[in-house]
């Protein structure tokens, strides 16, 4: 089949590594425009480079082409989204939203990709929210998680203005994710940005409350260890520098978490380096997921059932 | 008795024994310790009174200690106990947020303090420029203010005050700074704001400093200075408040507050209630020495005990590491990987 075409909306780190990670890595979707605000943007002038149309005038410019692309992808922040949603929408435009807003359901590809109905907006969480939710789901497969509770930290090299002025849709984004996709009854999303040097390779630790029962060795500890390495194995086929930096660590009950137990995991996400070096982890972490989102969408639009569907949704939505 | 007391001051000193103390005491504090600790400082004419969570609004959480009492609740009876005393909160961005302010103000908190690591200023832009439009007073908390020089720091101060913050505090997490490491500091910061904002200073005793510092400071224009009863506080604990209100009134500095009604607070009231006195020892002189967050000293104790390898050793890898406030869940990391390393 031909391959569907895409615009990146927004042309910072997260555009700009989008963009690498579409060409080398996508099976079904290629780039045709990249719109930014700044003409002199390093982000627009690689895609210029690379035979992309670009433009510094914004979406309203994108929606005036007479061919209009597939699939947008928001790489611009919350409030911004917030803003062309709907204009993708009446436009046709399937949006795969990279930035917190939140408009269309999250996705996490390895826990609800498959499952997921043809909707015309779909959130990438974070990239925290990428880096974590899969191990939260994959521990409450297991046992009943009250609460979850993650740490990302990145280095400050990594986080562009767009992540700087975004941090408590951020952190709000991520903690509901962690509820809707991971499955936890509460959830809670710290991040930190660190500036040293040489930057630090972007860490994730996720922290789970569980039955008592289940911190202690035996056979339910043995399963949730095998479901982590199981999500691990998943997410490392579209993001090899995933890894654990350590075993799971379990503490037993504590009175002061109310009587629960905890696991702990803590998780390097090193990047394939498309655009910024390996430490931005974060980048491609939700590039990554965002161009498997994109491949998959595509196969799903290439079979009748889904169109329907989404002709269907598109009459419901307009 | 304080009738006679003269409660104009030139240098505002800001008690949080209530939240920096929170650390040493595992945010245990419950509504008894904080009401009667505000009456205390209240009547000694404290002027601000931090209250919150150690790692600040939002901060009951696995990575950094779950609080035995909700921060609001503590927070409202401050207010209620307060009749002159400002209640102050603490916030840092990426952990707390807007709404967690929101709820602060609504408790009756009326100075939103923000912090960022020193390098990290502008994520807190969103936050000053919300707590002025509820009104709030505002300070800023440049972390970690050892790990950059005066030059650089200054520069982040600016981006805090073009968002509205009234006072930006250098800050000493890490209790590492000596003498003229802060003078230095906040010449500069003073130079850059002129009238804009003041400057403030927040010191730490892992090498002892912490009154001392706050002298330079004060010599170099600092207009807002940080303290904790008894010193209690993470690390080996904080700037003493009664030795600041003592030592400043010896040297002249008027701060307006009751020096004797501290001493008699810190002796009476916040003493009795401390459960881990502030120390320094091998584990906390590591934290100046090696410019550690102080916060890290007691999850490094706990994962000292569970994977045995001295704290000190796991506070020595985490300066080498550079981590900076909040990365309290890396010693974890760290205590696993030295013990695979000694066996």
């Amino acid at each position: 089949m031909a391959k569907k075409t895409a615009a990146i909306v927004g042309s910072g780190n997260i555009g700009t590594d989008l963009m690498f990670k579409i060409m080398r890595r996508s099976k079904n979707v290629q780039v045709r425009y990249m719109i930014g605000i700044d003409p002199n943007s390093d982000g627009l002038a690689r895609a210029s480079r690379l035979g992309v149309t670009v433009s510094a005038e914004g979406v309203d410019w994108l929606l005036a082409q007479e061919e209009k692309p597939d699939f947008v992808f928001e790489c611009t922040s919350a409030k911004a989204h917030a803003a062309n949603a709907p204009k993708y929408r009446e436009a046709g435009i399937r949006a795969i939203d990279l930035t917190p807003a939140a408009v269309g359901p999250y996705v996490a590809p390895v826990v609800n990709l498959e499952s997921l109905n043809d909707t015309m907006n779909v959130n990438m969480i974070t990239c925290a929210g990428q880096a974590t939710t899969p191990i939260v789901a994959a521990i409450s497969s297991v046992v009943p998680v009250d609460y979850a509770e993650i740490v990302a930290s990145i280095a400050s090299k990594s986080a562009g203005p767009g992540t700087r002025a975004n941090v408590d849709e951020f952190t709000e984004t991520t903690a509901e994710a962690l509820q809707v996709v991971g499955g936890a009854k509460r959830g809670k999303a710290i991040i930190i940005i660190n500036p040293v040097e040489p930057p630090m390779i972007m860490r994730n630790t996720i922290y789970c409350a569980i039955p008592a029962a289940a911190a202690e060795p035996g056979n339910i500890q043995e399963r949730i260890r095998a479901a982590i390495n199981e999500a691990v194995g998943k997410i490392r086929e579209y993001v090899p520098g995933y890894e654990l930096r350590v075993e799971p660590q379990f503490d037993t009950a504590r009175e002061d978490w109310n009587g629960a137990g905890r696991v702990g995991v803590w998780v390097q996400v090193k990047g394939a380096a498309d655009y910024l070096p390996e430490y931005a982890g974060n980048l491609d972490i939700i590039t990554a997921a965002a161009t498997r989102t994109a491949d998959l969408l595509a196969e799903k639009m290439d079979s009748s059932e889904l169109v329907t569907a989404g002709i269907n949704n598109i009459r419901s939505q307009s | 008795m304080t009738h006679s007391l003269d409660t104009s001051f030139n240098v505002r000193l800001t008690d949080t024994t209530l939240r920096d103390g929170s650390h040493a005491m595992s945010h245990r504090f419950t509504e008894r310790h904080v009401r009667s600790v505000v009456r205390a400082l209240d009547d000694a004419r404290v002027e601000v009174i931090e209250v919150s969570h150690g790692d600040g609004l939002g901060g009951s959480s696995f990575n950094y200690g779950f609080s035995l009492t909700p921060e609001l609740d503590l927070i409202k009876a401050a207010v209620d106990e307060a009749t002159h005393a400002k209640i102050a909160v603490l916030m840092l961005p990426g952990l707390g947020t807007i709404h967690d302010l929101n709820r602060a103000y609504d408790s009756g908190a009326t100075v939103a303090r923000i912090a960022t690591h020193c390098t990290e200023a502008d994520i807190s832009m969103q936050h000053f420029a919300h707590a002025r439009k509820l009104g709030m007073e505002t300070v800023g908390f440049l972390m970690l203010s050892h790990r950059v020089g005066p030059e650089d720091l200054a520069q982040q101060a600016r981006i805090m005050a073009d968002a509205g913050c009234h006072c930006i505090y250098v800050v000493d997490s890490a209790g590492a700074l000596i003498l003229e490491d802060v003078g230095d500091r906040v010449s500069a910061l003073v130079t850059e704001l002129g009238d804009d904002a003041q400057v403030g200073f927040h010191g730490h005793q892992n090498l002892s400093f912490g009154v001392a510092n706050s002298v330079f400071a004060v010599r170099a224009g600092a207009k807002q200075i940080d303290g904790t009863l008894v010193a209690l506080g993470a690390g080996a604990g904080n700037s003493p408040t009664e030795v600041l209100a003592a030592a400043f009134d010896r040297l002249g500095i008027k701060t307006g507050v009751d020096v004797q009604g501290l001493m008699a607070a810190a002796e009476d009231i916040v003493k009795p209630i401390i459960t881990r006195m502030p120390v320094m020892d091998r584990a906390s002189i590591m934290q100046g020495y090696a410019g550690v967050y102080s916060s890290f000293l007691i999850h490094a104790e706990r994962a000292a005990e569970r994977y045995g390898v001295p704290a000190w050793k796991i506070l020595q890898e985490v300066g080498n590491a550079g981590y900076v406030g909040g990365q309290e869940d890396m010693i974890v990391d760290v205590a696993v990987n030295l013990m695979a390393g000694s066996r």
